[in-house]
């Protein structure tokens, strides 16, 4: 009995969490407020909506997942196909990339500022998208880790038989086995990069603009969330609750699209 | 002849892709010691003034004269996630007893993009909830329950909020660990007339044990670090907590909070960037701690 609600209260605070950021912040979503940039500042102005923040942090996770997709996804090939056989070199790889998934990620936004005094850079979108990057880069590695490491090792004995490079095994053999796999994890890190508000607060920097170029201060959702919701004036507070429904809708869309894709691809995978 | 300048062009690509791929394996593994020498690089002015002993163990935070003691921080961080803790390891434990061996397969089902979405959840949007939800509920219900006057922000709300981002964490490790016990040993343990809790309880528990040990100190090492959500509800008073309806002010709410001001204040930035590193410092011994209990029960068993 006890277990039971234990299971129920779990599955209750998701709908409760969902639910009552929902109800307050739904009658403030308007066209407007997803279409215009606030005016007169975004912590006094009572005008304007947030569409500098959804802006910013699409530009931004966007450009971290990519990036970190093009350390991430090699990494995670040469692990399972050129370091098979040292079994203990991979397991110590893992290790790190647990530890650095625990990591917190306000440890990785003061890493960030650390380098950013140290080359003399501003708060701005580049150094925001470095610092995303680095804490996304261990979940996307684990994740893709985990689906290569599943594929038969028969396949790739046969691919060698055949006459195939390494490299040609893992992005034509191995990458293509695990498609479905490696968009889940690639989604995973993206959900993470667009919701997460520590690593980004010393480094991105906050604006009312759209941002023109990397050198920019950038606009995030969370960190959109998280000023405007400390603001004494309601209008304000209103734009706080608009955000924090369309994050909601855009983890939940990213969490189905996810579901979709790993359903979808299933039938790309050779059998044993 | 053109098959030959074929071969050579794979093996060549073959090169290019195994340098990157030694490239990308080299950044990535140089990362942990940046993050730490950055950090111990930045921390430096302030250590060589201050002892890292008299800096953890005192009590007085004046940066304006020159004065860090993190004592209080770190106290206000382990009262919010020691009772985060509380709270979350039982309903995981439970949970995922019921899920794995009381419930039908659909519920497990069921509750596996439950646990997916609630994993996925930004700290921003449970730190709101903390504020819509948890705040008002302690102020109106739980105070005045216990005779109290209470604002609400306090280390009680930071840690059910904490709670609730820790809890799919471990309830993911956890059931994972359920399902990879042996059936035999179930059978073996209800063949010699043991009933169902009894197995669970004295034979299948224990079996797990350094696992939920593990778990437990993985999950403690991650609300040790959580900063938005808690730093939304806690309260952020620099005073030593007295009792869970008082507020506090953890390390990571210390830094986050503080990094507009930093610059300006000599050595202010060098003792927040040795919060951070305290903060990697103690995930980091976390993680190996929890590692170690796992490869010394491997190898007892």
């Amino acid at each position: 009995m006890l277990m039971f609600c234990s299971t129920f209260i779990i599955a209750a605070s998701l709908f409760l969490i969902f639910f009552s950021v929902i109800y307050t912040g739904m009658p403030y979503l308007s066209w407007e407020m997803i279409t215009s940039t606030p005016k007169g500042g975004f912590y006094f102005g009572r005008e304007g909506g947030i569409s500098n923040a959804i802006i910013g942090s699409v530009y931004l996770s966007v450009g971290s997942t990519l990036l970190a997709l093009l350390f991430g996804l090699p990494l995670a090939l040469f692990m399972n196909v050129h370091l098979v056989r040292h079994k203990m070199l991979v397991n110590a790889i893992r290790f790190v990339m647990d530890l650095l998934w625990g990591v917190p990620s306000i440890v990785y936004g003061a890493f960030g500022f650390t380098i950013m005094v140290f080359f003399g850079i501003r708060a701005s979108l580049l150094a925001g998208i470095i610092t995303v990057t680095l804490f996304i880069i261990p979940i996307m590695v684990r994740g893709i880790d985990e689906v290569l490491h599943s594929v038969p090792h028969g396949l790739l004995e046969s691919a060698y038989s055949l006459g195939s490079t390494k490299s040609e095994t893992a992005y034509r053999v191995f990458l293509k086995q695990s498609v479905p796999g490696v968009i889940t994890a690639v989604l995973l890190s993206f959900g993470r990069a667009i919701g997460d508000a520590a690593a980004i607060l010393f480094t991105t920097g906050y604006t009312d603009y759209i941002p023109t170029s990397l050198s920019q201060p950038t606009a995030t959702l969370p960190l959109a969330i998280f000023f405007q919701l400390s603001s004494p004036i309601p209008e304000v507070r209103e734009r706080a609750y608009a955000a924090a429904v369309i994050l909601i809708f855009i983890i939940l869309f990213i969490s189905i699209i996810t579901r979709y894709f790993s359903r979808k691809y299933q039938g790309n995978k050779i059998n044993f | 002849m053109n098959l030959r300048r074929f071969n050579i062009e794979r093996h060549l690509r073959n090169r290019m892709h195994t340098a990157w791929m030694l490239c990308s394996l080299v950044v990535v593994m140089v990362v942990p010691l940046l993050l730490f020498a950055g950090l111990a690089y930045k921390s430096l002015p302030l250590l060589s003034d201050h002892s890292v002993l008299s800096l953890i163990f005192s009590r007085e935070w004046k940066p304006m004269s020159g004065h860090f003691g993190f004592y209080t921080f770190i106290i206000s961080s382990l009262w919010v996630t020691v009772l985060a803790l509380l709270i979350a390891a039982p309903v995981c434990l439970l949970t995922a007893i019921h899920l794995t061996q009381y419930a039908r397969r659909w519920v497990l089902h069921l509750m596996h993009p439950v646990i997916d979405l609630l994993s996925g959840i930004p700290s921003v949007i449970i730190g709101v909830w903390g504020i819509l939800v948890i705040v008002p509920a302690i102020s109106k219900y739980v105070g005045p329950f216990f005779g109290k006057t209470v604002s609400g922000y306090s280390i009680l709300a930071g840690s059910v909020v904490l709670a609730i981002m820790i809890i799919p964490f471990i309830l993911n490790i956890l059931i994972e660990l359920f399902q990879n016990i042996p059936v035999e040993l179930k059978e073996a343990s209800l063949s010699l007339g043991a009933t169902k809790w009894q197995t669970i309880k004295l034979v299948l528990i224990r079996k797990i044990m350094p696992g939920i040990v593990s778990s437990f100190a993985l999950g403690m090492s991650r609300a040790f670090g959580e900063t938005i959500a808690v730093l939304m509800v806690v309260g952020n008073v620099t005073q030593i907590p007295k009792s869970i309806f008082h507020p506090g002010y953890p390390l990571p709410a210390l830094i986050a909070n503080n990094y507009g001001e930093m610059l300006s204040v000599p050595l202010y930035d060098s003792a927040l960037m040795l919060a951070a590193l305290i903060l990697f410092v103690i995930v980091i011994c976390f993680h190996f701690l929890s590692r170690i209990v796992v490869i010394r029960s491997e190898k007892f068993q």
